[in-house]
């Protein structure tokens, strides 16, 4: 039952989608009925998987700078005070900008090529990853650091083999938030200005009115989301086996 | 291979000790002798100062306000000499038991050095099928003897332990203090603990720490050598007699 549940889910969401077709005669340039996204997605195979390749290209490569630059980050406000004392406000109020605003801005300095789009994954993404791992990094078991330090530790071993361990949970947490709004920041780009990617082309099948193939390319964005969620949240689990997990539904 | 064989009796005399804490004068002025070699037990009712005291010998409480000397029968500094064991067993949950039997030489950067000296240790406490296991898979008692193993791998003259058997039971609790008596016999170790029973079974000297500022208002020499029998008259006797001197401090 347990491995099929995705499975039921999507089966379900299909059904609802067909009902609210039927219940409300949407024409099919409105509101497409999923057969029809099914045909649209089978005649237009190597067109939506060669942009999904871009898409999928500037993601993963958002998802890695992001969270190169996130884990750095966090390391060094960890490390060094006076880092965090200066870091952090400037953090803050760099996500008081919507980075959808900078979107326009990154194009026009980076091209229209993926450049963009990876800087602007790249910024999505690092927020998030760095505020987790800071935090992680920050709340070490205290019983824990005086025993290091009765084990005479310095100040890199302590971080290197009782903090950053100890903040690696909190780190997975901000990773997969990373993984959910990484697709968004890559598609806002392509929306704003590109020659490529599953945004590029849902731009365009909008402005044919094919709206079968948007759908298309929307439902394949969303597999990819789901696929690449799916394949870090196990990563994460598989990389952190110590970590204890219980459900508040189980108490 | 004796794994917990110990080096040459140390000493250590605390004199004229001053801790505040929050506004608040802990002790003043109080001496408190360790004897090289042997188990001194400190009780006291909670929130006494007994952990603040113990701290202050390893170094950790070092917040203002503070002053006073930890004084070595050698002449040189505690600082180095001293490995502590707390109430909670500390272990890292994402290192196996040997690994954490052998913390203090990766925090000091060896890592694996001691491995044969660590495997030793943990057949000594009984758990050489265990090396590979990770502390969730152990049990409370389990994992304070993987605790006293670590305690142990420091190969410290001077032992300072934290009520390290409160939370087991009865039974378990019992077995670890003989086998603590054993392996730390020639150590100079302090004990501080809320239990009577536990400091007459254990110490060659016992102290109530009671008041505020903090005095030591009882010094016990328990006849015989540790562990002493939990039956034997003389313990029953003294253990009355404690009873009665914690009730009266705390009344």
């Amino acid at each position: 039952m347990k491995p099929l549940r995705p499975l039921i889910v999507l089966a379900g969401l299909i059904a609802l989608w067909q009902l609210v077709v039927v219940a409300t005669g949407a024409p099919p340039f409105m509101l497409p009925a999923p057969a029809a996204v099914a045909r649209a997605w089978l005649s237009h195979t190597d067109l939506l998987l060669r942009h999904a390749g871009t898409t999928l290209s500037e993601i993963v490569l958002g998802m890695l700078l992001g969270s190169g630059f996130g884990i750095f980050a966090a390391l060094v406000m960890a490390y060094f005070r006076p880092a965090r004392q200066w870091l952090l406000p400037v953090l803050v109020i760099s996500q008081a900008i919507p980075v959808f605003a900078l979107a326009p801005l990154l194009v026009l300095w980076l091209g229209y090529g993926m450049a963009s789009k990876i800087a602007m994954t790249t910024l999505i993404i690092f927020f998030p990853v760095t505020a987790a791992f800071h935090d992680g990094l920050r709340r070490t078991e205290t019983g824990w650091l005086d025993l290091a330090r009765t084990m005479d530790a310095r100040r890199w071993a302590m971080l290197r083999h009782v903090r950053v361990p100890a903040a690696l949970p909190a780190l997975a947490s901000g990773l997969r938030v990373a993984a959910a709004v990484a697709p968004i920041g890559a598609v806002v780009g392509e929306w704003v200005g590109s020659s490529a990617g599953l945004g590029h082309l849902m731009l365009l099948a909008n402005g044919r009115m094919q709206v079968d193939v948007m759908f298309a390319a929307l439902a394949t964005l969303a597999a990819m989301a789901v696929i690449l969620f799916a394949l870090i949240d196990f990563g994460l689990r598989r990389a952190l086996p110590w970590q204890p997990e219980t459900a508040p539904s189980n108490d | 291979m004796d794994a917990s064989a110990s080096p040459a009796p140390l000493s250590v005399h605390v004199r004229s000790a001053r801790v505040v804490f929050d506004a608040e004068t802990l002790f003043d002025d109080l001496d408190f002798p360790l004897e090289g070699g042997r188990w001194t037990c400190l009780l006291g009712a909670s929130g006494v100062g007994k952990s603040t005291l113990l701290r202050t010998i390893v170094g950790l409480a070092t917040d203002g306000g503070n002053s006073g000397e930890i004084v070595c029968s050698d002449g040189l500094p505690l600082a180095g000499r001293a490995a502590m064991m707390a109430q909670r067993d500390l272990l890292f949950p994402w290192l196996t038991a040997i690994d954490n039997v052998m913390l203090g030489d990766r925090l000091r950067g060896r890592r694996g050095a001691g491995r044969e000296r660590a495997m030793a240790l943990l057949a000594e406490v009984g758990l050489a099928g265990y090396a590979d296991a990770l502390p969730a898979a152990l049990s409370g008692g389990m994992r304070q003897r993987v605790a006293l193993a670590r305690t142990l791998m420091e190969d410290r003259p001077v032992v300072l332990m934290d009520e390290p058997f409160s939370g087991l039971d009865a039974v378990t609790r019992m077995r670890l203090q003989d086998m603590a008596a054993a392996m730390l016999a020639g150590r100079t170790v302090l004990l501080v603990t809320h239990d009577p029973l536990e400091a007459l079974r254990l110490g060659h000297r016992v102290f109530i720490l009671a008041g505020r500022p903090a005095r030591l208002i009882e010094d016990l020499r328990p006849a015989g050598s540790a562990p002493r029998d939990v039956a034997d008259p003389d313990v029953l006797r003294m253990q009355g007699l404690l009873l009665h001197r914690l009730a009266e401090a705390q009344a």
